[in-house]
């Protein structure tokens, strides 16, 4: 495999590297707004197509999240096509603990037979978080090797092993990043690692600790990354001040200030999800103007019945039509 | 070294609940490093199953024995004598010591008195922890001589993930994210370029993955 291949991209005829919808509004210059959506755990279609009318013309794409927090749910592959089928744009998240560099690439090429044409690399969460914690994980490749692979596959349309591919599958490529994981200096270089291993966009962890994510951006614009690579800033709104509580003490690489917690807990009785909300919007706001910022990625977990109302209210509807 | 745990009294008399003659075999080589399986263990597995045994009222005649290595079949040889006159042997050894045991006395039957862990080391006393993951292709010397594969929750060639905080892996507050460790030391040594490229992906030929192996040494086999 080359060390990096974004040198030689090869774009596809109608110079976009997908197509995609959210390809397209990034490169337009719009100001992105991507949404996520976790598939059920089963599979009742019906709860997953309700909550795709939620999101439905109020994002520009929708991530389907791929047994998050290593809980296992309907595939990612499979719930992201019936996305499709309901006129939503995917972002078909794909992690490397559940499947070797054989289920990756057949996945991708299924994906991309689907019309799948966004996709989010990730190594995914240790399978000890979620409810399976017996299981074996896979972990054949990394997510860096696998922003590697699939850009590989796109642009050289060969497989990892060199061999060429009947038909190749074309990709927007995104990968996560983490402002607030340790060590913090080392942070901005392993985003620049990601760009250079070929991720066209970034969705970052949701952010609350916002001086941090300013140093964090403005060491982006220093190296020139938000030249190279697409940043949207990851926003989950706090619902209450213990949910607040909680994520800062138990998930690992979060960073809730305590400002913000104090700030939920001082909300009149039954309006801390409003503060929840209020905090997302300034947010929204402050990234809209903030340099190397492209969008925001819109992490309503299990709250997508509010994110028409967040969009309203973060003036960023209507979406853009490319 | 192979490291090692000692299974629970229970499982162990479960294992050798029709038996009332056995033979717990231990072994000098790393399970005696690791306090596990040598001369001082292996007579308190003898003494706990008697105890054991004498409450059920069903007592159990044990006798014990150490030797050099079991995975050495110079020494198995040792007890090609006595190991027909019991009716089953409990190997202390790592999971090697039974299946030589096993392979050189076609008739008996081995049991293992231990769980092996991993190849590691004691990093104070009575604490033991994984450095090696037995990959078949030492790659350290790009990290500093630290190994993510055997010491990264995620077996990452590029960390640290999101979960790393404050020096340690997301999976447990005891557990150090190791490759806090190599970006930290690349940092401090000014060799951060060394981490900032794509690796190729990892031939996993030679680790368990390309079936089990085996190593020749051919000036050694003439």
């Amino acid at each position: 495999m080359s060390e990096t291949n974004s040198e030689n991209n090869i774009k596809s005829d109608n110079n976009f590297k997908s197509g995609s919808n959210l390809e397209k509004v990034l490169k337009a210059g719009h100001f992105a707004f991507t949404g996520e959506c976790g598939p059920p755990k089963g599979a009742n279609v019906a709860h997953l197509v309700e909550k795709f009318q939620h999101l439905k013309g109020n994002v520009d794409a929708v991530n389907m999240t791929d047994n998050q927090t290593a809980v296992v749910r309907m595939s990612s592959l499979a719930a992201s096509h019936l996305m499709i089928d309901h006129g939503l744009e995917p972002n078909f998240q794909m992690v490397c603990r559940d499947r070797n560099r054989l289920a990756i690439t057949s996945d991708i090429l299924g994906a991309y037979a689907l019309g799948i044409r966004n996709m989010l690399c990730l190594s995914g969460d240790h399978q000890s978080f979620g409810n399976h914690p017996e299981a074996k994980n896979v972990h054949d490749i990394d997510s860096m090797q696998l922003i590697n692979l699939v850009t590989t596959m796109r642009d050289k349309e060969e497989f990892l092993n060199g061999e060429k591919i009947d038909v190749a599958p074309k990709l927007f490529v995104g990968a996560a990043c983490n402002p607030f994981a340790d060590p913090f200096e080392y942070r901005v270089y392993r985003l620049a690692n990601k760009i250079a291993a070929g991720a066209d966009f970034i969705q970052t962890q949701c952010i609350y600790n916002m001086d941090k994510f300013r140093t964090f951006m403005k060491q982006v614009v220093d190296m020139g990354l938000h030249e190279k690579c697409y940043i949207l800033a990851g926003v989950t709104p706090m619902k209450s001040a213990r949910m607040a509580s909680f994520m800062g003490k138990n998930v690992p690489g979060m960073d809730v200030p305590e400002s913000l917690i104090n700030r939920l807990k001082g909300a009149e009785k039954g309006k801390q999800a409003e503060e929840g909300i209020k905090f997302a919007l300034e947010q929204i706001e402050e990234f809209k103007e903030m340099k190397g910022v492209a969008g925001v990625h819109l992490m309503a977990i299990e709250w997508e019945h509010m994110v028409p109302e967040i969009a309203e209210r973060a003036k960023v509807l209507p979406r853009p039509v490319v | 070294m192979i490291v090692a745990d000692r299974k629970s009294l229970e499982e162990i008399l479960s294992m050798v609940k029709d038996y009332k003659n056995i033979l717990i075999l231990g072994c000098k080589g790393c399970v005696t490093v690791c306090n596990v399986g040598g001369v001082k263990e292996v007579e308190i597995l003898a003494s706990a199953l008697r105890i054991a045994r004498q409450k059920e009222e069903n007592e159990i005649t044990i006798e014990t024995k150490v030797i050099e290595r079991q995975c050495d079949n110079e020494y198995v040889a040792q007890i090609k004598d006595s190991v027909g006159s019991y009716e089953a042997v409990v190997s202390m050894a790592c999971g090697v010591g039974p299946q030589f045991l096993s392979e050189a006395y076609k008739e008996q039957k081995f049991y293992p008195a231990v769980n092996t862990t991993f190849f590691g080391g004691a990093v104070s006393h009575g604490i033991w922890e994984e450095r090696c993951a037995g990959c078949g292709t030492c790659i350290i010397h790009d990290f500093d001589g630290l190994c993510p594969v055997a010491r990264c929750a995620k077996s990452l060639l590029h960390g640290p993930c999101g979960g790393s905080s404050k020096g340690k892996c997301e999976i447990t507050k005891e557990t150090i994210c190791i490759w806090d460790s190599i970006v930290s030391k690349k940092m401090e040594q000014g060799r951060l370029n060394d981490l900032l490229k794509v690796r190729p992906v990892k031939d996993w030929r030679t680790a368990r993955d390309g079936g089990p192996r085996r190593s020749i040494r051919e000036e050694l086999t003439k």
